[in-house]
């Protein structure tokens, strides 16, 4: 068949043509304010059903063939095509992304055959099938993944829902940082980092911060692990100066443009995971391994739009890119931070949810532990009854993990996340605990006595590092 | 009153742990759930930033309270709406605008341009910028630099002063611009620097000096900081993730 007729379909009386595969994949994107910034969303409600239905025919094999971005000018391509799993794609080839949709539905996707399936799907596939599912498909599938990955606690087991304590603060002062640590241990959040975003570019600080959080970690006798969040050249440099790094942050893309707007490439990431591996770190568990998952990759749809460098693709799918990147460094964490870019790339509270909904889609389906950072800033139509929404959906959906930010807001970063009181709700909602290691030692110190939070005893290590800041 | 005094719920020890940090902490807890107190503040300031997101720039106000010789330029977005949905627009200069720039490029052409603008927040440039200024210009001219008049620029992205700063001729370009708005923080300032500045720079080029407010970075120490990354990006040829805001014996190190 030609281009012209595999790229288009006919709906009612109109016959809808679509340039090439990118254009087939953008329009049938639900509607995004960035895919119609970048010129590429659908004109019409019609023209994006036409194009669902025509990728709907499409054969899987299709994105084997026809290169998004060439493979000769990215580099991200070329991890794609060069590590993909024919033999784990085999039960799935004949398919077409319709009946791939059917078929991630139906009960012969058990979780171990998406477990092993996960190999032999490139983030394409991924995102193509994204396009024709509603929400609750994205939650129903997203599901039966389990990811599961260690360095002192292990997290994405089936049932269990983690945090990333995020206590940043405008000019990193120790003390206000610490401050608000304390505070999320005292409500029991931290088990899947503590990650400060550091305001200052600035390798001294950075060590300053890791340090202190190192010295907390060991104060407490905790299987934690912190990560100041600094670009990963920076950490490099603290990993030459001995500091104590348990994790290497970075921002990735999905295309290599894109992650030189990030001032990185594969080579760099390489690097940075062997430096970090090496370090050797992690807990010892009970199989006699040490948790070497040692990255924490942090993603978001429109950053490749927000640096030009989109190559024409529409958002979500140069999204599930970047998890092919993440992918190749077996990552403890991969976070997509969905409403921080702003109204221009995601307008309103619908369109957060959705795309909050489809990362974690795609990332679990290529085997990518998925937090999500569920938040919105204040130039956007949302606010928190929206972020309820996407937290009770993302919590059936069996997220990885999610922020846990004193009152939801950010004061270094300037917007609102999830709050430590909000993980609360899903353990009550949903009866999820917080990681096996993590959840032992809090009921070990008495922040929490069989699973529900409380004061912890005077002289118990934490209130003991509350009474050394005055407040005991 | 923030709730009944029989929930033990209520209780925060910690709470002078509030002397350390503005975050939201220790704010109690009824069940698992925000009290109603805090909920409400919760609110109130969400209100506040979404305000200050839509006020306008007041250029006469902010031209008067930086003194000296000021341009004012606009981008192509035309109003606040344009502005949020359609950052491609807030990256390039208004025709107009252009022209007058083209039309007064000066010679020698200057080693420093300094623009400021509302960004996302007018009340952060409206707040903060004079304070940089009046450390930052006798820093600059300290070094034996040509500061070109500041450019006031109003429904401006980060990288409109990268335009102006190519049409003036300039080497360097700081850009003084509003955040956007956190709930504690509806007027912090941030400050990008370009070396080279041109029309496609990638953001991994420019360095961040952010959260420029009374509460947060000293404008008179985030002047400093320009200051140094300026010598040193004037001196090395390149800003960006090379070009790191740091300390002494690392730049040792690298030169």
């Amino acid at each position: 068949m030609s281009d012209a007729a595999l790229y288009s379909a006919t709906l009612g009386r109109t016959h809808h043509r679509f340039a090439d595969l990118k254009d087939v994949l953008a329009k049938a994107s639900p509607r995004k304010a960035g895919d119609e910034l970048a010129g590429l969303a659908a004109r019409s409600a019609a023209e994006r059903e036409a194009a669902r239905l025509c990728l709907s025919e499409l054969p899987l094999t299709l994105f084997l063939q026809d290169l998004l971005i060439p493979y000769e000018d990215d580099e991200v391509t070329r991890l794609i095509v060069d590590s993909h799993d024919a033999a784990a794609f085999a039960p799935v080839s004949g398919l077409s992304v319709g009946q791939f949709r059917d078929w991630l539905l139906s009960d012969a996707a058990t979780p171990e055959a998406l477990r092993a399936l996960a190999p032999g799907l490139t983030p394409e596939m991924v995102a193509a099938v994204c396009k024709l599912m509603r929400n609750q498909d994205l939650v129903l599938v997203a599901r039966k993944c389990e990811v599961i990955t260690r360095f002192r606690t292990t997290l994405g087991r089936r049932g269990h829902f983690s945090t990333r304590l995020q206590p940043n603060h405008p000019t990193d002062d120790l003390r206000g940082i610490l401050a608000s640590t304390l505070d999320g241990l005292m409500f029991g959040a931290g088990d899947a980092v503590i990650g400060v975003n550091p305001a200052l570019d600035n390798v001294d600080a950075c060590v300053r911060l890791l340090t202190m959080l190192d010295d907390l970690r060991q104060g407490l006798g905790a299987p934690i692990q912190t990560c100041v969040l600094t670009h990963v050249t920076n950490t490099l440099q603290a990993i030459e100066r001995g500091a104590p790094v348990d994790l290497v942050f970075q921002s990735v893309a999905g295309a290599q443009g894109a992650n030189a707007g990030f001032g990185i490439d594969l080579a760099l990431l390489t690097e940075a995971h062997e430096a970090a591996q090496s370090l050797g770190r992690g807990s010892l568990f009970a199989d006699g391994q040490r948790g070497q998952n040692v990255m924490y990759f942090e993603t978001g749809q429109g950053s490749a739009l927000s640096s030009g460098t989109h190559a024409g693709l529409d958002q979500q799918t140069a999204e599930a890119r970047a998890y092919a990147v993440a992918r190749a460094y077996s990552p403890l964490l991969v976070n997509t931070v969905v409403g921080f870019i702003g109204p221009e790339y995601l307008y309103d509270g619908k369109q957060i949810v959705r795309a909050g909904l489809e990362d974690h889609f795609c990332g679990k389906l290529l085997g990518l532990p998925m937090g999500c950072d569920i938040c919105y800033t204040n130039h956007a139509e949302a606010d928190s009854d929206d972020m309820d929404g996407l937290l009770t959906l993302l919590a059936a959906a069996g997220v990885t993990f999610i922020m846990g930010v004193p009152g939801a807001d950010d004061i270094m970063l300037g917007y609102q996340s999830t709050s430590f009181h909000d993980a609360w709700y899903v353990r009550s909602v949903f009866g999820f605990p917080p990681a096996p290691e993590f959840a032992a030692w809090l009921e070990g110190t008495g922040i929490t006595r069989e699973g529900r939070l409380q004061l912890p005893p005077a002289g118990s290590p934490l209130r003991e590092q509350l009474r050394q800041l005055g407040a005991g | 009153m923030s709730g009944p005094p029989d929930l033990p719920e209520l209780l925060t020890p910690w709470e002078r742990l509030r002397e350390y940090t503005d975050a939201r902490i220790a704010l109690g807890r009824v069940g698992t759930s925000l009290p109603t107190a805090e909920l409400l503040r919760f609110g109130q300031a969400h209100a506040l930033a979404r305000d200050a997101v839509q006020a306008e720039l007041d250029v006469a106000a902010l031209a008067q309270a930086l003194g000296g010789e000021v341009v004012q330029v606009r981008s192509q977005a035309a109003h606040r709406s344009e502005y949020l949905r359609r950052p491609d627009l807030g990256r390039r200069l208004h025709p107009d605008s252009a022209q007058l720039l083209r039309a007064t490029r000066r010679t020698p052409t200057p080693d420093i341009l300094i623009m400021v603008s509302d960004g996302l927040s007018a009340l952060a440039a409206q707040r903060q910028a004079a304070a940089v200024l009046h450390t930052l210009l006798p820093g600059l001219h300290a070094a034996g630099l040509q500061v070109a008049p500041v450019l006031i620029a109003t429904q401006a992205r980060v990288a409109l002063a990268d335009e102006a700063a190519e049409l003036w001729g300039a080497r360097l370009v700081i850009h003084l611009i509003g955040e956007r708005p956190g709930l504690s923080s509806p007027d912090s300032l941030g400050a990008y620097l370009t070396y080279d500045p041109r029309p496609g720079t990638l953001d991994s080029a420019r360095n961040c000096v952010s959260n420029i407010r009374p509460a947060g970075l000293d404008a008179g120490e985030a002047a400093r900081r320009l200051v140094s990354l300026t010598v040193r990006a004037l001196r090395r040829g390149l800003s960006g993730v090379e070009l790191k805001d740091t300390d002494l014996l690392l730049e040792g190190q690298l030169e």
